[in-house]
């Protein structure tokens, strides 16, 4: 071995001993820290303001928290979001297949449909639902040779509650269908073709092909549709529905306990809201289950919380 | 075979071994023209391989006969059977939803991009069908199911679900799909042009086996050295119309036309 290899040699020996040694200097995030600094400053006056302020009567807000009539309303505004949503789905549903139909008569339709019913203000449909008295005294069924069948006075099935449903359903519809069709344009027109061409009919198509794998798509805006549902039921108030929100009025137009009984409404929507949230990851999963590999509860449990310690590690 | 077919058959004097007849087949879409006047004869049992350029028309002949395209002109038997219609005197009776997805159903379809149901499994993508359009009892139709994915070499696939396969496996699982409906023909609409190169063979290899098992088969391709080795018809179009039709391997060693020649001497 002549003296040049071996002064090689060494020199190859300490770049490997540089590699392993080298130490890496983390970037210096300043701008990440002055923000987190300006967060938690906000954070303490917010939080002493809600705890010092007399006005906010947390005592108060926690002695209405299970008062019967706060409970009745609550009761109230969960079965009209629950009975809104359902018919405001299915309505929806019909809406966008007739929007994706080979009709144009059909297709336009449901074109005006959702033109309107989204564009008029919840509140003035809600509105214009509890007075329809005014256009139509008498809703009747008559039949030709038979004579009226069926015949009822408009203000005794208008009831404030029955006005709400149809009033909302209606809206939230022209939300629904938009989502829908958006769903099922999502869906590769090779689903359809291959359906077709195994000899299946339209309609058996939507049913098992075209609808299932539009609802991946579907399910996170409907979430989000349901949970301002939920807020927007609180428009029936002005059509005296005893709702949550009408309930807390009702008690502080007579007591005077505003703040606090606002603070008892917005925890009882924050609840609902949270547990809506809970429900809708578990549909996101049912649907998208065909994207995952053989994952078992656990694992997505698992891998949720591992998930999201690893994103939080890469972030700071 | 039906008296209706019998008639078609004698009144368009389709030879006795047709499988596929088609005469004068024209389509248009809106002011294009896309095929103008094929004719072709597809034996019972035989392999037909249609090559040419994009856009000469050939998909497009192809999903006309099975209907995914209504022609506007000209006439496709299968089987004696018109797919879309029922012939009553000299006019053609535009058939019933029903009737249509039954005619339909005799005649399986492979696309390039394999579509697969991607929400079910590939078991519940091969009973599907069988239980769903022609009622076969579950049982029955999932023990025809585990032949077929043995036939095409995927037996441990089955709760697998399509995104889980690679593109040669998603295209096998399909043809043993296209197959759970014991069709008369399949039509191939470029099975192997979305795959990767070293998948394309597996498909292939499935493919090989079906035309030895007899059956009738009409294959739109770019691989020009499969159809000479399989094909027993090589159709050549171009422009919409059936420029040459032969023997491949007369047809890719000599071939008449010199727009054949041209195409051949690009792809070889």
């Amino acid at each position: 071995m002549s003296a040049h290899d071996a002064n090689n040699n060494a020199q190859v020996q300490s770049a490997s001993e540089t590699v392993a040694s080298l130490k890496v200097v983390p970037q210096k995030q300043y701008g990440l820290w002055i923000g987190t600094a300006l967060v938690l400053v906000l954070m303490y006056f917010i939080i002493r303001a809600f705890a010092v302020n007399p006005a906010f009567e947390w005592d108060v807000a926690r002695s209405y928290m299970f008062h019967p009539s706060i409970m009745r309303g609550l009761y109230n505004t969960l079965l009209l979001t629950v009975i809104i949503m359902v018919v405001a789905t299915i309505l929806g549903t019909i809406i966008a297949i007739m929007r994706v139909s080979r009709s144009e008569i059909l297709n336009g339709f449901a074109g005006v449909y959702v033109w309107f019913f989204r564009g008029v203000p919840a509140l003035i449909q809600l509105i214009f639902w509890f007075n329809l008295s005014l256009l139509v005294s008498n809703i009747s069924i008559s039949l030709p040779f038979v004579g009226e069948v069926f015949s009822v006075r408009t203000n005794d099935f208008m009831t404030p509650f029955f006005s709400a449903v149809v009033a909302l359903a209606l809206c939230e519809a022209g939300y629904m269908a938009e989502i829908i069709r958006a769903g099922i344009k999502s869906v590769p027109s090779g689903q359809a073709e291959a359906a077709t061409a195994l000899g299946m009919p339209y309609r058996m198509i939507l049913k098992r092909v075209t609808l299932p794998q539009a609802m991946r798509f579907v399910v996170p805006p409907t979430g989000n549709e349901a949970i301002n549902l939920l807020k927007m039921t609180s428009l029936v108030t002005f059509i005296a529905v005893d709702d949550l929100f009408y309930s807390a009025q009702s008690i502080y137009a007579r007591t005077f306990e505003t703040i606090p009984l606002l603070i008892v409404v917005s925890t009882w929507y924050l609840a609902v809201v949270s547990i809506m949230s809970v429900g809708q990851y578990f549909l996101e999963r049912h649907f998208g289950r065909s994207d995952k590999r053989n994952e078992t509860l656990f694992d997505t449990w698992l891998r949720a919380i591992v998930g999201r310690k690893n994103r939080s590690n890469a972030d700071v | 075979m039906s008296e209706a077919q019998n008639l078609n058959r004698a009144r368009f004097d389709v030879p006795e071994t047709s499988m596929i007849f088609a005469r004068g087949v024209r389509k248009s879409f809106g002011a294009v023209e896309v095929l103008k006047g094929v004719d072709v004869d597809v034996a019972e049992g035989s392999v037909t391989c249609i090559i040419g350029p994009s856009g000469s028309g050939k998909s497009t002949f192809l999903r006309c006969m099975n209907h995914l395209e209504k022609l506007s002109g000209g006439v496709i038997l299968i089987d004696g059977n018109f797919v879309g219609y029922d012939l009553v005197g000299d006019r053609l009776i535009e058939l019933k939803d029903k009737l249509v997805c039954q005619r339909r159903a005799e005649i399986g379809m492979l696309f390039q991009s394999f579509n697969l149901f991607s929400h079910m499994t590939v078991m519940e993508n091969l009973i599907e069908a069988p239980v769903r359009v022609r009622r076969m009892p579950k049982a029955e139709a999932e023990a025809d199911a585990l032949t077929l994915l043995a036939r095409v070499g995927l037996s441990d696939k089955a709760a697998s679900y399509p995104r889980e396969l690679s593109g040669g496996q998603q295209q096998r699982v399909a043809i043993a799909r296209a197959l759970a409906m014991k069709p008369k023909a399949l039509l191939f609409d470029e099975p192997t042009s979305a795959l990767d190169p070293e998948l394309v063979g597996e498909v292939l290899n499935v493919m090989r086996d079906l035309a030895k098992s007899g059956m009738t088969m009409v294959i739109v391709t770019h691989e020009i050295a499969f159809a000479r080795e399989i094909g027993d018809q090589l159709i050549f179009m171009d422009d919409g119309v059936v420029v040459e039709k032969g023997d491949p391997k007369e047809m890719i060693e000599n071939p008449q036309s010199p727009r054949t020649r041209e195409f051949l001497s690009r792809v070889l």
